[in-house]
């Protein structure tokens, strides 16, 4: 590969095409001649994108020391693209794109990530990273309910958009008591595979210290199992309601007595108060640097595909950081800033770092693990489903084996906005959404397979929508010259404009077909292209 | 870098020639270099997934494949495989007469004559029971062996066939290991925790119409030339592969895709069709939907399939019974006999088991007033299953339900012994473990002290 590579810098210049590729003003020929002069593909820039911040010294330190060099900054059609996906889990229109590559003003980067910092898409997004990790199902084996459910992402959806600081988040969560149906984040302490204390201690080690309890020395687990002895629950006369609340006389167990932190401290619970509360308080004070580092490990990881502690919920002595300062730095600059969730991803995105190209420039195993590049990531299948149908304007049928009047979902309801896990579709399953079952960032499984492709490649399912799916239609149909369709069509769906090469293989390809198959096909490829595909 | 468009998969298979004379496997052909090239990849995903699996230990097996018909409803026994010409009018309704089979003491229902002249090839269970009434609870105890309400998700016995007989444990087909005929049951036929890589490849369309639209496969309306072309243009546009060569994201993506394309394209996916079949045994079959599934299981564990499920629906009879009994009944005698002998005539009776059940079977007792009118209900106190080949001896009957088919008079059998022995004849060990997400020692079926009661393995007919 580094041959290969070598190879690119080597083009002779009469190969890097010049010239006005589209009308577009001059501030985008600027752009764009700049962008192929310099780069032999449409992903990389080789301008520097932001001023250095603490975030990239740290991961260019690390580098350095370990000999890697790091990926070229990315171009601006590469950005918008990802920070859309990224930040909203959204594919920008045709329009969104065209907008931020015709902007010539040198800060458009920090405003776009503000400006999708403040979409209402961000709080469905990121509230379904959480409800991934919080286990918001319905049905078997988590058997939270319908309206529970509902209620559960309500809160959190209401916690995303409000931009709650996380110590709170995870305090309420942590203390919660309460109706099943009214208080929702009470459905913490119901959203679980096994609700002995223990079963609980291992849900709250996974979710708020990313560490896999069931493999702590047994003494260890007790002591945190012991500040979920008395939590209660008891039903009522409505159907499926349950409470759940402090209930004191289970302290006869005597089991409060065992509390100690996972740090080994002793607890020295009283009895009587709630001894949440009081694991709560040790779990978000300044002084706990584990509950920083481990969210803030988290929260990377759910931005770049990899944690700095890899599996980002796998926290453990043996499975170190791979840049242990620049953990230290994210986890510290996050809780000064009081545990603001949008903080810590401006951190991020605005960062160097997050804004390199995906084409690396070490083949070295260590270069992804040390954030040399931008990792390829197959979009979700919430996302990547949601950018199918923003394409060809059609919508799918989402379905939940419970017959109740709280899972019909409508047409326009997003894929990343759907509350319950049991509600669905053939194409989610196939595409590897979490079952939500353990909370396990390894559930969600993006791994391609056969038959995904056959899927994409060729189902009716697919075929339907690139077909009779009226916003291609529309594209198709309208009337200009079939240069600026072929634009179109690609900034609706890769976001960028086509480069030389790429108009002469569409124009070789099409002169002998009908121009509606020949549309059709070009669209088919380009949803079916790794570029269209994955994150990059 | 070179623009020019060298197809991709050329340049795939290339580098896995490589690879693999790296690997000191010279001299493979093409696809050969492929399909291995595509296994070991799967292995990556495995680790990648952190399902860690080893090696899978199977024991020798009699049976190769199975093909279980999932009468999705539940099917009443006492219409079918436990005929009670006695009980009289209010539990057998018009369908009072039993017919003699080829085997001496044994009768099956009226409607069933083609089933009748092959008793000698199958085993009726008439003991089955389990005592779950709701269909995805009952599903999910006959289809997993474990019972519902576990806050574990176990995979049904189709996902479990192919983790231990699929493509980590020898099995080289292209074709998915795990198929179902035409549309998956829902969830509780899945993989549960084994996840994904296990679930059931559903072929969608339906096998009596020509041609047989098989999801993704087939597509309606798209020629094999303007496929192939397609797959030219998608590689012409591949822009960002060629800015990233020898990526391993995305060679996993293309392996998946190659693999995708000799389903599409390649000889593979020619098992799904069916008029490459003589007319006259496509007739035999019944040209019908469930007629040409049989057919196409058949075809499929010729190929090496490990599992194919024919998901039958349709018996979940509350209202209208016996019409849909005088309708559907001899549709099914006809293909699942046509099925069994036609696997006897080829030679693969003997290494594959044919396994029909519904989730329970229905009340004996019709009811007649309103608002069923003759309908029948959930019943799994007793019901019948029955299971033909791969080791299993036929011309038998295990267990029996009383004289009206209401109560177990004799042998017991849970679907964790049904299932136990069908593990045991395909060289699965029921004890054996199945990876799981969190660690968890979990093993194929529930281990005595989990299990409850139980009747033990079917060593009577085996």
């Amino acid at each position: 590969m580094a041959a290969r590579l070598q190879a690119v810098s080597t083009i002779p210049p009469q190969r890097r095409r010049q010239g006005a590729i589209f009308r577009r003003g001059a501030a985008v020929l600027v752009c764009l001649w700049v962008w192929c002069c310099t780069a032999a593909d449409p992903y990389r820039s080789p301008r520097p994108s932001t001023p250095l911040t603490e975030l990239d010294r740290l991961v260019l330190a690390d580098l350095e020391r370990l000999g890697i060099p790091p990926a070229e900054g990315c171009s601006d059609a590469v950005f918008v693209r990802r920070a859309f996906l990224d930040v909203i889990g959204t594919l920008p229109t045709a329009g969104e794109a065209r907008a931020f590559l015709d902007d010539p003003s040198p800060d458009k980067r920090i405003r776009l990530i503000e400006q999708l910092l403040a979409r209402p898409e961000f709080a469905d997004y990121w509230a379904m990273k959480w409800s991934d990790l919080l286990r918001v199902k319905a049905e078997f084996p988590i058997n939270l309910w319908p309206n529970a459910a509902q209620a559960y992402h309500r809160w959190i959806l209401a916690s995303v958009r409000t931009n709650k600081p996380l110590d709170r988040f995870a305090r309420e969560l942590l203390t919660a008591s309460g109706s099943n149906f009214r208080d929702g984040p009470a459905n913490f302490y119901r959203a679980l595979q096994n609700r002995d204390p223990a079963g609980m201690a291992r849900v709250v080690a996974l979710t708020f210290l990313a560490a896999r309890a069931e493999h702590w020395p047994s003494h260890r687990l007790a002591g945190l199992a012991a500040f979920f002895s008395q939590v209660g629950f008891k039903s009522t006369s409505e159907w499926k309601e349950e409470i759940v609340f402090h209930d004191p006389s289970r302290a006869t167990n005597g089991l409060w007595r065992a509390a100690v932190f996972p740090d080994g401290t002793p607890a020295r619970l009283e009895p009587g108060p709630d001894p949440r509360v009081v694991f709560a308080d040790w779990l978000v004070s300044r002084t706990n640097t584990w509950f920083a580092q481990a969210l803030a490990n988290r929260i990377w990881a759910w931005v770049w595909g990899r944690g700095i502690v890899h599996e980002p919920d796998d926290f453990r002595p043996d499975n170190p950081p791979r840049n242990p300062a620049l953990l230290d730095y994210l986890a510290r600059e996050w809780a000064a800033s009081g545990y603001d969730f949008k903080h810590l991803l401006r951190v991020v995105l605005n960062s160097g770092t997050y804004q390199r190209s995906c084409v690396p420039r070490s083949n070295a195993p260590a270069a992804a693990a040390h954030f040399a590049h931008y990792p390829l990531r197959r979009l979700e299948a919430e996302v990547l489903v949601d950018a199918l149908n923003q394409i060809t304007g059609t919508a799918e049928q989402y379905t939940s084996p419970i017959p109740e009047p709280f899972t019909f979902i409508p047409a326009d309801v997003r894929a990343i906005a759907l509350a319950d896990g049991s509600v669905t579709s053939p194409f989610l399953e196939l595409f590897g959404r979490p079952p939500r079952d353990t909370g396990l960032e390894s559930e969600r499984n993006n791994q391609p397979s056969p038959a995904q492709r056959l899927h994409l490649l060729n189902s009716s399912h697919i075929l339907r929508k690139l077909e009779q799916g009226p916003r291609l239609r529309a594209l198709a149909t309208a009337r200009r010259p079939a240069e600026e369709t072929l634009t179109e069509l690609y900034l609706t769906i890769l976001s960028r404009p086509p480069t030389e090469e790429e108009r002469q293989a569409v124009n070789k390809y099409t002169r002998t077909l009908h121009p509606r198959e020949a549309f059709l096909d070009v669209a088919w490829a380009l949803i079916n292209s790794p570029e269209f595909l994955y994150r990059h | 870098m070179n623009l020019s468009p060298a197809p991709l998969d050329r340049e795939l298979a290339r580098d896995t020639q490589r690879l693999l004379a790296r690997l000191g496997l010279p001299g493979l052909s093409r696809r050969e270099a492929l399909r291995r090239c595509l296994f070991g990849a799967a292995g990556l995903f495995l680790v990648n997934g952190g399902s860690l699996r080893a090696q899978v230990p199977t024991r020798p097996a009699r049976a190769r494949s199975v093909i279980q018909i999932w009468m999705w409803g539940g099917p009443c026994h006492i219409d079918t495989f436990d005929p009670k010409p006695d009980a009289g009018y209010d539990y057998c309704g018009p369908l009072a007469r039993a017919l003699p089979t080829n085997v001496d003491g044994i009768q099956v229902g009226e409607l069933l004559p083609e089933l009748a002249k092959q008793a000698d090839k199958y085993a009726i269970l008439r003991g089955m029971t389990h005592g779950h009434n709701g269909h995805e609870t009952a599903s999910y105890m006959v289809q997993t062996g474990h019972p519902p309400g576990g806050r574990e998700v176990f995979p049904a016995a189709g996902a479990v066939t192919a983790f231990f007989k699929g493509h980590g444990a020898g099995y080289t087909g292209l074709i998915p290991p795990y198929i179902v005929l035409t549309e998956p049951q829902g969830r509780f036929s899945e993989s549960g925790f084994l996840g994904n890589r296990y679930k059931p490849f559903a072929t969608g369309g339906d096998p009596a119409r020509t041609p047989f639209q098989v999801e993704g496969i087939v597509a309606p309306g798209l020629s094999t030339e303007r496929q192939r072309s397609r797959r030219e243009l998608l590689h012409r546009l591949n822009t960002l592969g060629r800015a990233l060569p020898g990526d391993a994201t995305l060679q996993a993506h293309y392996a998946a895709e190659q693999q995708a394309y000799e389903l599409i394209l390649g000889d593979a996916g020619k098992v799904f069709d069916l008029s490459q079949e003589p007319d006259a045994l496509r007739d035999r079959y019944g040209r019908n939907t469930f007629g040409q599934s049989c057919l196409l299981a058949r075809r499929l564990v010729e190929c090496g399939v490990p599992y194919v499920t024919i998901n039958y629906q349709g018996w979940d009879t509350h209202k209208q019974h016996f019409p849909t009994m005088r309708r559907k009944l001899p549709e099914m005698d006809r293909g699942f006999a046509t099925l069994l002998a036609d696997l006897a005539d080829r030679g693969l009776l003997d290494t594959t088991i044919v396994w029909w059940s519904g989730e329970f079977g229905r009340t004996p007792r019709v009811q007649w007033e309103p608002p069923w009118n003759g309908g029948r209900n959930h019943f799994s106190r007793v019901f019948s299953a029955v299971v033909a080949g791969g080791g299993f001896r036929g011309g038998r009957v295990v267990g029996a339900s009383d004289k009206t088919g209401e109560e177990l008079r004799d042998r017991p059998i849970y679907p964790a012994d049904l299932l136990a022995s069908i593990y045991e004849l395909l060289g699965i060990d029921p004890a054996a473990k199945l990876p799981h997400p969190q660690g968890l020692e979990v093993t194929v079926l529930p281990t005595a002290g989990e299990s409850g009661p139980g009747g033990g393995v079917l060593r009577e007919i085996m």
